[in-house]
């Protein structure tokens, strides 16, 4: 079993068997980092380009230890220091790249589709940390383990998931990936931030916080991203929060034994109440944990993906 | 694949006797099983760990820790193999350093296995001594390794193929020697 794409582009062309090779393949993972020496040789010899074109802490230091771990060189490549600044287009720049011959490149762009124009022209294996408002595979690849982690299974759990959908690009991974395994997804916002035709993604809609958390399994909440908020999307951070935000009596109202996730950073008091963000119901930095292991997955399934049939004499 | 051209050198029995005598020949070595533990390489080296455990507590009183070890971050052909092996646990629920750590596989055959399992265990710990537990050995190394403990010695061609059947993974005890002329193929990667 391998996956069928030398890429990682979206949850989108994943079929559910490849998702759970992935997840278990994770889970093979997350015992390295309770290691004492918390390094495998697995990708020794291989370079990875991580390319982020848009601000990002996290997913980059995610990306970085989870390459590190695996003995795999990394390059850092950021908006603030690249010559993307100096006017290069992303042809450009990706010819420069692969003339170092890097075996990854992982992009994280403002643009949607531009690590699909990557994989396109290129002939390095493309992992796709972000684009745009369209996906992030591998922060719902993540999510999902957290929840198999936590509740054992996938299919069958109600997950609503609160907030920013319109500029979502984790809902819309979380949405491809949790139907595709049998989950059921209701989505929840404001009408202005809750994107008519969510439906045709096989998912619920609904702007009422109590009808989306009433009886959930999981309750996935989105970040406000106030650096996206300047187009009047609400009143006030004031109010969002007293009509969106996760507090203890609308968690109350999930299921028993319900889960609380958030893809970080979060606004404490604006989506979620810092008293549920620190509550036992919180899986939040298990999210961050869980993240290292899903992306070395990821990087040792892509880099199996040697297309030279190669003589197999063990 | 049940063809002529397979032969059955190892059932139920004599899997089951090979054990015993493996089990008797720890306990002579050392003397009891103070500080000693197994680890069985995924994944039939798991099961094979876990009965050789039962035949020490049998003797002994107390079984011995088992643990479980994965080997294939630590492959040396993992950038000449099509396609990445699905990763296993790796669960060692004793601690490694100043252990006594008995690996267990099935067949030992070109050693390599056993080189990336060493390799992945010292991450782990720096156990006493390692010593090695195979039910098979094949042959035709390529690195200097040597087994300890051998449940059966099968002088082999390399064009011959080795398939160690488990009731546990397989629902079957037997050893099957297979001459096969054809390409390498089936399980047997798995017994490198």
């Amino acid at each position: 079993m391998k996956l069928t794409s030398p890429h990682l582009l979206g949850i989108e062309p994943l079929t559910p068997a490849e998702i759970t090779l992935i997840l278990d393949t994770a889970d093979g993972f997350t015992d390295i980092a309770t290691r004492e020496i918390k390094k495998v040789p697995t990708l020794r010899g291989k370079t990875v380009v991580n390319l982020f074109v848009e601000p990002s802490t996290r997913t980059r230091s995610s990306f970085e230890l989870a390459e590190k771990r695996l003995s795999a060189d990394a390059l850092n490549f950021s908006t603030a220091t690249s010559s993307l600044v100096k006017g290069e287009t992303l042809l450009d720049t990706l010819r420069n790249l692969e003339a170092m011959k890097p075996d990854f490149i992982v992009i994280r762009h403002s643009e949607a589709g531009a690590p699909h124009f990557l994989a396109k022209h290129g002939r390095t294996s493309i992992v796709n940390a972000g684009d745009g408002a369209h996906e992030h595979p591998t922060q719902a690849l993540l999510d999902a383990l957290t929840i198999r982690r936590s509740k054992g299974r996938l299919a069958g759990l109600r997950v609503a998931i609160v907030g920013d959908i319109l500029h979502s690009r984790v809902a819309r991974s979380n949405v491809h990936l949790l139907t595709k395994m049998g989950a059921d997804v209701v989505l929840c916002g404001p009408p202005t931030l809750l994107p008519r035709g969510v439906a045709a993604l096989g998912a619920k809609a609904t702007h009422r916080m109590q009808e989306a958390v009433e009886g959930a399994d999981v309750v996935m909440m989105l970040r406000i991203q106030l650096e996206r908020m300047r187009g009047g999307f609400f009143p006030t951070l004031r109010e969002y929060a007293a009509f969106y935000g996760l507090d203890t009596p609308r968690l109350a109202r999930a299921a028993p034994g319900a889960i609380v996730m958030h893809p970080g950073p979060i606004n404490r008091g604006v989506e979620i109440m810092g008293e549920v963000a620190d509550g036992s119901a919180s899986v939040i930095l298990d999210q961050v944990t869980n993240g290292i292991a899903v992306r070395m997955a990821v990087l040792y399934l892509l880099a199996g993906g040697n297309r030279e049939p190669a003589p197999q004499e063990r | 694949m049940q063809d002529a051209s397979r032969v059955r050198v190892m059932d139920a029995a004599s899997i089951d006797r090979s054990i015993t005598r493996m089990a008797h020949e720890i306990l002579e070595r050392h003397k009891g099983l103070s500080g000693i533990g197994l680890v069985g390489v995924q994944t039939r080296g798991v099961p094979l760990a876990r009965r050789l455990a039962a035949k020490l507590a049998a003797i002994e009183g107390a079984p011995p820790p088992v643990g479980v070890l994965d080997i294939n971050l630590y492959r040396d052909d993992l950038s000449r193999i099509a396609e990445h092996p699905v990763l296993r646990r790796t669960e060692i629920p004793f601690a490694v350093d100043g252990a006594t750590v008995i690996l267990v596989d099935d067949v030992l055959y070109t050693g390599r296995t056993v080189r990336a399992a060493l390799d992945a265990l010292i991450d782990l710990g720096r156990p006493r001594a390692i010593e090695l537990a195979v039910l098979v050995d094949r042959g035709h190394r390529e690195l200097p390794v040597r087994a300890d403990y051998v449940g059966k010695n099968l002088p082999t061609a390399p064009a011959e193929t080795v398939d160690v059947c488990l009731e546990e993974t397989d629902g079957r005890d037997e050893v099957l020697i297979a001459k096969a002329p054809g390409a390498g193929g089936g399980k047997e990667e798995a017994h490198a």
